[in-house]
This record gives C-alpha cells, structure tokens and sequence, in this order.
C-alpha cells in the first residue's frame, strides 16, 4: 500500500513541470505536500500535489479517479431509461440539471420535443438547482476561505429548494425529476406558489450572503486578483460556466444555444472583468439573482398542456451519434451518445464541465500561496462525483 | 500559625502575597488562580460552542446536561482516556515537551495579572516586561510542536505561527510601550513596569489610558487588541492552524490530552492578554468612572453588580427550565437545570450579603475583613467582567470574518501597524512631554 502510493505520487511529480529544473529532485528548499485525498478544503476527494517553495505554489499535479464509479460505462449495459437516474449521480449537488441534459440528448437523438409545459417545469426545477448549487459553492467556498457563518446560512435556504423538489418527485438530492419525452410527475397542488413564496424568501437572503461578504475588507484581499485567469486562457483549457464568464467573456449556453425554453425569457449574462476570484464570486452571485429572474418569468407564464411526448415504452433511437450540451451550474455539461439502434448506448461520453474546469487549477494557482490553492479550488468549483465520474 | 502567614494577613492593604514575602499566601493564590483559569477555559469552551452556533442559526451542544452544560466535562474525560499516539518518527521527547512549553508559558503569566491591587500572586516591579516575555515563549511550544511532528502540514503550521507571533510582538509591544509612558504623568512624575502600578497610575490620573490623549490611547489600544488576536492565533488570524489550509496545523499529529494541553494553552493565552489589554488600557479592576460617580452611594450601587450578574444568570437558567419541553426524557435535564439556577442563585445571594456587610458598615471600620472582602470581590469582578466582554469578541470574530492570508498578515504587521504604533509612541512621548 505504501510502495503504491509513493509510486503514484513519484509519477506524478515526474509529470510536474518544475520552475526550477537544474535543482536536484527534492531539494532541501523545496516541499512536496500532498493536499488530499482526505483533506477538509478539496471538496470531496480530490488529491493535489502541491511543491512549495516556503509558502510559494510551484507546481500543482492534480490525481484524481478516487471516486471512480465507471458511470459512462455503466451506461453501456442499461437501457435509456435505466441509465437516468445514474446521471444525478455525477453531479449531486445539481442533479437536475445533468438530468436535464441527459433527457433532452436522448430526445434529440430521437427527434422527440418534449411539451411546452414539461419545459417550463424543466426550467423551473434547473433554475432552483443552479441557485442550490452556487448556495452550497458559496458555502463551502467562504468556509475555505474562513468564513465559517455563511455556510449555515446558505444552508438553511437551500433547504427550501430541497423541499420543494422532495415534494415534487419525493428526493432531494439525486432527485431523478424528469423523464425522457418530458417529465413523469404533474406539479403538485400549490407547486406555483410555494415556487413564488421561496422567489420573496431568498432574494433578501441574498443580499444577507453579499452583506457578509462582499465589501468584507478581508474577503476582498483574500479574492481579488487571486487565481486570475484570462479570457484567452480560459478558452484554451475549455474552461466554461462562472469560471468563464468572470473572465469577460459572455457565453451561456442559454444564450448561445437555447435550449428547454430559455429564449422565452428574458436574463442577462453577468459577467466579470479581471478573472479572478472575486469576479467569478460577483458572477455566480448576479447568476442567483438572474435564476431568481427566470423562475419568476416561468412561474407566471407557465401553459397548461401535456407533460409528456409521445414517446415509446421501450426508447430505440435510431442508428447516429448525437452531442447535447447544457449550461449547467458548473459550466457546459454535454452528453454525447452513439447509438446503434439497440435500447441500450453504444458510448456514453459525459463532458462534465468540473473536470475541464478543474485543469485551469494549475494556470490559476502557480505563484501563489498555499491558502490561494484552497480559494482557488473553491472558485472552481468542482464536484469530485463529476471529475471522476 | 507559620510567621508568613501572620506577616502577610498583618501587612498593609495594597500588598500582594509575593509582595508581603509570604509563600503560603502565593501558593494558595497560585492555586486559586490554575483552578479558576481550568474552569474558564471549559466554560469558554462552551460558551463558545454555544455562542458560535447561535451566531450560525444552530443549537450547538444540547444533550450532554441541559443545553449542553457538561459537553466540556464529557469532551475532558473523552480526551483522557483517548490513545496516546506519538507518531513513529517523531522526536519523541520534544513530541513530549511542546504542549508543556505552551502550558507553561500561557499559564506562567498569571503570576503577574493584577485582578485586584492585592489581588495578585505577586507585584513584580517589571510585571508587563515580564508578562510580555513569558507569553512570547508560548511560540516557542508552537514551533517545537510543529518541528517534532515530523510532518508537512504541522511544519509549515509551525513556521506561519512563530513568524505571526514574533512580527506583531512588536507592534504589541510598542504599543505597550505608549501606554507605560502615560504611567510616568501622575504627581511623582515616575512610570512604572508594575502591571499593578500601571492600574494604580490610571487610577491616580482619573482616566483609563485608552481615553488618555484621545485617541492616541485608543490607538494604541486599537493596535493591541488587533496584535493580540493575532499573537494568541485566533481567526481572522488563526493561519496557524487554519483548518480548511493545513487541516489542523502545529497541532494535526497531536491526540487526546497532549492536544487538549494545547487547547487549554490558547484559552490561557486569550485570556491572559485579554487581561494585559484591561490593566493597561481598560482601568484593569476599577469599577466605571470611579472618579466621576464617587459618592459612597455609587460605591454601594456598583457593588451589587457581581450579585446582580449571577441573579441574571439564575434568571437566564430558571427561564431555560421553564422553557423546557415537559415531555418525561427532560425530566432530569430539568431538575439539572434547576439545580445549576440554584447553585447560581446561591452564589448571587452569597455576593449580596458580603456587598451589603462590606459597605453598610459605617466610614471608621472601613478595614474590616469584611469591607476588605466585599472590596476584593469588586476588583475581581470588574476585571473578569472586562477580560469576557473580551472572550466574547473573540468568539465574534470567529464567526464573522474570514481567514487573512499569511503574507497579507506580515504585510499589516509590518507596514500598517508597525509605522502606527511607533507614530502613537512618539506622539505620546510628545504631547506627554507637553502636558508636564
């Protein structure tokens, strides 16, 4: 056990691009220290090897598969509908939204629209999730930082949003909440306005986060201009989501490419303008508000009509391959599926927007402090369930 | 009767034991003060659980005693009786030595702090040089702990720590400096080093040296209270041990009791410089405006305070009893309660007779024992009163700011509070000079 880890970790510092590469491996000045897997700031499993130079970030390696569970291979041997619930699985701080995006690639693939109501509602439950998974980010992210109080705050709001989806489809967090050809469950009596009571509640808890946070001289020394980004890098590394758009620039998948009903309503893009911490904090921030802006929209328009399209018992797409992406909470989440006609995928490929975010970790953090690769890891984002699929 | 025992309950008023050369009485003040610092700490240590949860919509301890009052007993034997684990490659006698060196230090200094003009183990003449060097070898079990840990995180703890704590021992100590300068403004015209002096010279020129020359008192004041969080590693500060960065810090290889000696040794030194703050700047046992509200009437009045602050807490319990759910599973957590209410409620009637015995005597027998008690117990009142408001903001502080970074620490360390506080001395040195 001991001789593997060291194997691992040897090869992955081999892997290192050193600063300083006429120094002996293991120089006396310098500190290799393994940040992970059980450490409290990598949210999750996520092992980063660091090599310091005092407090100095020289490198980052980041290994990752220690929460491996081979969903996309699973997907191969279950059938369309079996492999749904596996998707919040991912994901599991936003599992509507992976499943909405599994849902709505599956549909594509089979030239299936799903009716305007289940789209509404669609968008509803993804708005909520987008505003539980940047509670839960602000949470843990100020709590990296050292703000311990926001966390408990953010969630208790959530808890609403978990309310309202265990009483739509009886689960909170894996929640399983749509079906291929739209959704199974018809809202429950009072959904609109326990969704319009939670709209009222969390606006003012908000602007409770940002008190807490926003002008705190501390918060903006720790954040600003820490693990900045530029525009240019963050399109080179694939980088997409808050991360993204605090860099400057203005893409959203809601936009860009509409998708559920998103081109019926109307909602800005905030995004940054330095690419560092703080912006991608603003962003996510702005991106509460603008959920909240959505929701409001779909509440009070949301059609009568069917949930769900005709759609068969057994799901058969035709023999093609097919790539659908949505803007989820973390970024594009895309599903690329291969289809041989059978009931079940030929390859499930996921592009989970954490693990192409999470390689910008290196770009962001060299030159920093070791307290920055805590923030920067934060800001990202991640969910290990995600990376390591 | 032993000699040093009659010399010291025959001396003079403002005496402190070590002062009146008796052993006996040091000994017993000695003892007094590990007993009552021990129960602090674990009474900080629920009150800052408590505290701490309520400011994050959370209960905190409930089950253990009513609203969690034996959580901090039950947390101590569960520390006992834990595995002693000293890592494999540590350094096994240093590994040892480290949390002593920290107990020692933080508790070492409480030979100095003046609760009261003789209540005090001993009145040294370089009182705040001494406290101020005893608490700085606090780091020194910090460091040592980090180096025999033998391991990265504790390591790089250990480093941030003793660079914390050596860089704002100077702004601190300028800032201690500005304060003993103001000792030297009184009729003699001398300073003193006296922690007990320093109270008595704020008492002689009728004003708390956080007051004197506003604001450059309050300044310097300012710089302390700012040092100190960050000399004791106490969040926005705490990078020591920042646990979201090094898991744990100096501390992440230590179990069971040696870790708890650790803990004990931060509350010890939170309250010790909580204790030098309140002597220096904060009029230290004096009651608010003795100079101002002088009548023997007020004197009465501000003597009843002790008794008025444990009725307020036997208030508080008896409002948690009857608060309590009735259901037959809180039965004993009730009669727990209630009981603790009467304990407190015994102790404020305890304080009401001897305020009311002290002080209904009238101005000629004002030297009996039992004006002379009721007198201490105003002093020690009045400084633990000061030093828990000081408790408290630390506990504020924890839950609202987030965490500096190390070099943004050393940066307001050296360029901010540094060039302030040596402005604050020289401008004291100045307009103490004018003044006299």
């Amino acid at each position: 056990m001991n001789d593997s880890t060291h194997d691992a970790s040897s090869r992955a510092l081999s892997n290192l691009d050193l600063e300083t590469p006429e120094k002996p491996y293991l120089d006396s000045n310098e500190l290799i220290i393994n940040m992970g897997p059980q450490h409290p700031a990598t949210h999750g499993v996520l092992r980063v090897i660091l090599k310091l130079d005092g407090e100095k970030v020289l490198g980052t390696e980041c290994v990752i598969g220690y929460l491996h569970r081979g969903v996309e291979k699973i997907a191969e041997n279950r059938t369309y509908t079996m492999f749904n619930p596996y998707v919040d699985r991912m994901d599991y701080v936003a599992a509507v939204s992976n499943g909405l995006g599994y849902c709505e690639a599956v549909e594509k693939l089979m030239n299936v629209e799903a009716p305007a109501r289940a789209k509404y509602i669609r968008v509803i439950l993804t708005e909520l999730n987008r505003i539980a998974s940047h509670q839960l980010w602000l949470g843990t992210h100020a709590l990296d930082i050292g703000a311990m109080t926001p966390l408990f705050y953010t969630f208790r709001d959530r808890e609403e949003i978990l309310k309202i989806f265990e009483k739509y489809c009886g689960a909170r967090l894996t929640t399983h909440a749509f079906r291929i050809g739209g959704c199974q469950y018809e809202t429950y009596a009072g959904f609109e306005k326990e969704v319009k009571n939670f709209l009222t509640f969390v606006a003012p808890k908000i602007d409770e986060y940002e008190e807490l946070l926003t002008t705190n001289r501390i918060w903006i020394e720790r954040t600003k201009n820490v693990g900045v980004i530029s525009a240019a890098d963050a399109i080179a590394l694939g980088v997409t989501g808050p991360v993204l758009r605090a860099s400057g620039v203005k893409w959203d998948l809601r936009k860009a490419q509409p998708y559920a009903a998103y081109s019926e309503f109307n909602f800005d893009i905030p995004t940054g303008t330095n690419g560092d911490t703080y912006d991608r904090y603003l962003v996510r921030m702005a991106e509460m508000r603008q959920s909240l802006r959505i929701i409001e929209q779909a509440v009070n328009r949301i059609p009568e009509g069917p949930i769900m399209a005709k759609v068969p018992k057994i799901i058969k797409p035709p023999v093609g391959e097919i790539y659908h992406s949505i803007e989820a909470p973390k970024g594009e989440l895309g599903y690329f599926i291969v289809s041989d006609g059978s009931t079940q995928p030929y390859r499930l490929r996921v592009r989970p927007p954490s693990f192409v975010n999470l390689q910008a970790l290196d770009t962001m953090v060299r030159g920093l402090l070791v307290a920055d690769v805590v923030a920067v890891i934060g800001t990202i984002d991640i969910v290990l369930g995600e990376v390591d699929r | 009767m032993p000699n040093f025992i009659m010399s010291y309950l025959n001396s003079k008023d403002a005496i402190t034991p070590g002062a009146a050369g008796s052993q006996f009485w040091a000994l017993v003040y000695v003892f007094i003060i590990f007993a009552g610092v021990s129960v602090a700490v674990m009474a900080m240590n629920w009150l800052e659980r408590k505290a701490l949860a309520h400011f994050q919509i959370r209960l905190g301890p409930m089950r253990v005693g009513p609203h969690g009052l034996l959580q901090p007993i039950a947390d101590a034997i569960k520390l006992m009786l834990k595995e002693d684990i000293i890592p494999a490659e540590a350094d096994q006698f240093v590994f040892w030595v480290a949390p002593l060196i920290g107990l020692l230090a933080a508790f070492t200094v409480y030979t100095v702090i003046p609760f009261g003009p003789s209540q005090a183990v001993s009145d040294m003449n370089i009182g705040i040089l001494f406290m101020l060097g005893v608490s700085s070898l606090g780091v020194l079990g910090i460091v040592v702990a980090g180096w025999a840990s033998n391991s990265h995180y504790p390591l790089i703890g250990a480093l941030r720590s003793s660079a914390q704590m050596v860089s704002y021992e100077v702004a601190m100590g300028l800032a201690v400096v500005s304060a003993i300068l103001m000792t030297s403004l009184n009729a003699t015209g001398t300073g003193t080093l006296s922690m007990i002096g320093i109270v008595q010279a704020q008492q002689q020129q009728g004003v708390w040296f956080i007051f004197k020359f506003f604001p450059l008192g309050l300044i310097a004041f300012g710089i302390f209270a700012i040092a100190m969080i960050a000399e004791t590693n106490r969040a926005p500060f705490d990078m020591a041990e920042a646990e979201s960065e090094l898991t744990a810090g100096y501390h992440t290889e230590y179990s069971g009791l040696r870790w708890s000696l650790f803990m004990l040794a931060e509350y010890a030194a939170m309250i010790a410089v909580s204790s030098i703050a309140v002597a220096l700047w904060l009029g230290g046992w004096m009651r608010p405006f003795p100079n101002l509200l002088n009548a023997p009437a007020w004197d009465f009045i501000f003597s009843l305070f002790p008794a008025l602050t444990f009725f307020g807490l036997a208030a508080i319990a008896i409002v948690g009893v009857v608060r309590m759910p009735t259901h037959s599973f809180f039965k004993i957590q009730r009669i727990g309660l209630a009981a603790f209410a009467a304990v407190l409620g015994f102790i404020a009637l305890l304080l009401l007779v001897i305020a009311v015995a002290g002080r209904s005597a009238d101005a000629s027998v004002a030297a009996s024992p039992a004006a002379k008690f009721s007198e201490g117990v105003d002093y020690v009142y009045w400084f633990v009163f000061k030093v828990a408001v000081f408790m408290y903001l630390f506990i504020w502080y924890r839950a609202t700011w987030p965490r500096y970074r190390f070099d943004q620490l050393m940066k307001i360390g050296w360029k901010v509070m540094l060039p302030i506080s040596l402005v604050v001395l020289i401008a004291t040195a100045i307009v103490g000079v004018l003044v006299s």
